[in-house]
């Protein structure tokens, strides 16, 4: 069996595939081509239902919810891999030299890990958005620092199994150098965990993202969000429920998507931890 | 267990010290005049300074600190700049909207999510845990403010069953004011629902097979009394664990979906006191979020000996 079937073998793996595929295609198509310009107002075309002209109807600025909801794509691609490379990036190297390093350093990385935890996190994404005014680069911010610890430890936990290995110990009398080691020997070995957790946070960003982009703290007007979307829209909950639906029907979509990857992932690549996550 | 509690207490009061100094920080950086803002843009100097000295805000970071830590230890505690009455009264009668809203919710999802989690081992790998595995990727992936806003929609305008917002408060009457969590708490019960159900059924799964459920059945114990008395309370010390962790999130965290029922609950005052830079609110209110999240995990700590006694804490 080849690696690309035995991935589809398995059932999350294919559906999560199939969606997030759907939300990739959707934002690539967007930068090229929407039916309306995403920011184009028209008033006499205001707050309709679906329709053959709007598939998906239209918003209080009559604005095409199609054109927004593919571009909203785009803006939760954005933070979900700026939000990962912030937590993986500094998560990894906090990580690695905590099991690397052991003793003091580890002990105070990780206790400044739990710090990062005992903070209640929504509450803090919200501080983080209002001190350094809200924007979607801060938002992206306020995510990715929570995203550290739980890297961190992954890594850390992972990278400590394999420093133990016997083959650690035949490179090291081999003469391969302390950074050799660690980018030959470890990081290959600890990749696929790091990918499947990727694949999860990647959905909890474009949750997170919404939440923040609802509270009117992510994303600015009149760049489209499905957070912002929602925020529109609960004015004009009982005159345009459509308002309310798609973009939601978008954001759950998405997270979905990138959820069951992650678990096809995790099955395929890690059959020791089958059992459900959570 | 004494000497657990003093280490326990000890870890709460160096956390609550750690985060009193960086939300005090953080907030001491925070762009944007408290002084200017209460006093609008047409203030002239002279006003705005004194303004500034009356609320200690021209002291340096040190005396700003101490000021504000030796209020809460001395008990007189601080006031809100906007409402002009003390934080604690503030903190106490919103908890009184996110309190209840909180347990509610934490109620829905234990009854959905126990029977069900329970249910869907019992069937491992047959259609119906397949189908209510599905709907908890659903629940998984559905935001809690937007199941809050379909509610609103259904419940509300389509039906006129419930209002679709607002709180009466408890003294307009009880039934009244539960109705008005009903919405919220069932929108934020569903989605924890999901997690707890997941983990209710990995963790039965996980002790049916253990020897002990086989010598119940065995001995002629009927099912009900295997799955519940024997199965269960073992299988309960990692799903109290997150409930543990959900209520302390919804005790700090209700702020999206108390902003989306119109809720005068703690998230909603403390998004509002951010807005209004009320940074003795702010500051009081992020401390109280983190010794009840603390406290919380502590009690779920405490709670393992019950379902467990091979646990102790010494």
């Amino acid at each position: 069996m080849n690696n690309a079937q035995r991935f589809f073998n398995n059932l999350n793996f294919t559906v999560g595939f199939i969606l997030s595929v759907v939300v990739i295609l959707a934002a690539v198509t967007s930068l090229i081509w929407t039916p309306y310009d995403s920011n184009k107002i028209n008033a006499k075309e205001r707050l309709q239902g679906p329709s053959w002209r709007h598939p998906l109807g239209t918003d209080q600025y009559g604005r095409d919810t199609l054109s927004r909801v593919m571009k909203g794509a785009v803006n939760s691609i954005i933070v979900g891999l700026i939000t990962i490379a912030v937590g993986l990036g500094i998560g990894v190297i906090i990580g690695l030299a905590a099991a690397y390093y052991g003793k003091i350093v580890d002990e105070m990385l990780m206790r400044l890990c739990d710090l990062i935890f005992g903070f209640p996190a929504v509450l803090t994404a919200i501080l983080i958005a209002s001190i350094l005014r809200p924007s979607i680069v801060n938002a992206m911010l306020a995510i990715g620092i929570f995203y550290i610890p739980v890297f961190a430890r992954l890594t850390r936990a992972t990278a400590l199994s394999i420093l133990a290995r016997e083959f650690i110990t035949a490179a090291r009398a081999g003469g391969v150098g302390e950074l050799g080691i660690i980018c030959r020997h470890v990081l290959p070995n600890i990749l696929s965990p790091l990918i499947i957790q990727g694949s999860i946070q990647f959905a909890v960003a474009i949750l997170a993202e919404a939440g923040l982009s609802y509270l009117g703290l992510g994303t600015q007007p009149p760049n489209p969000s499905w957070g912002l979307m929602l925020n529109d829209a609960q004015t004009f909950l009982s005159i345009s429920p459509w308002m309310a639906i798609f973009p939601g029907i978008a954001i759950a979509w998405a997270v979905l998507g990138f959820n069951l990857l992650g678990d096809g992932l995790r099955d395929t690549l890690d059959p020791k931890m089958m059992k459900g996550r959570r | 267990m004494s000497r657990y509690l003093i280490t326990k207490l000890i870890t709460l009061i160096l956390l609550l010290f750690l985060v009193s100094i960086t939300v005090f920080s953080v907030l001491f950086v925070l762009p944007g005049d408290p002084a200017q803002i209460i006093l609008g843009i047409n203030a002239t100097p002279e006003t705005l300074e004194n303004l500034r000295s009356e609320l200690g805000l021209n002291q340096p970071f040190m005396a700003q600190y101490l000021d504000w830590i030796g209020n809460l230890l001395s008990g007189e505690g601080n006031r809100s700049i906007n409402y002009d009455i003390p934080v604690s009264e503030l903190i106490i009668s919103r908890l009184k909207v996110t309190g209840p809203l909180a347990l509610l919710a934490m109620c829905f999802a234990i009854l959905i999510s126990i029977p069900l989690g329970i249910y869907a081992a019992q069937h491992q790998n047959r259609p119906t845990d397949v189908l209510v595995m599905f709907f908890t990727q659903i629940g998984l992936a559905t935001p809690d403010f937007w199941l809050g806003m379909l509610l609103i929609m259904l419940m509300a305008v389509k039906l006129g069953l419930f209002s679709a917002g607002g709180f009466p408060g408890w003294e307009a009457g009880f039934w009244s004011s539960i109705k008005a969590l009903l919405l919220p708490a069932f929108a934020l019960g569903m989605i924890r629902a999901s997690v707890l159900t997941r983990l209710t059924r990995s963790s039965m799964l996980e002790v049916l097979n253990e020897d002990y459920v086989k010598t119940a059945r065995a001995k002629g114990v009927h099912e009900r009394g295997v799955v519940y008395g024997h199965a269960l309370r073992n299988a309960m010390v990692p799903i109290i664990t997150i409930m543990g962790l959900q209520l302390g999130q919804l005790v700090a965290g209700a702020i999206i979906i108390e902003n989306v029922f119109y809720l005068p609950g703690l998230g909603r005052l403390v998004f509002q006191a951010i807005g209004q830079r009320d940074l003795p609110v702010v500051r009081d209110i992020v401390l109280f979020m983190a010794a009840a999240i603390v406290i919380i995990n502590i009690l779920v700590d405490m709670s393992y000996v019950y379902f467990d006694p091979r646990i102790r804490h010494e």
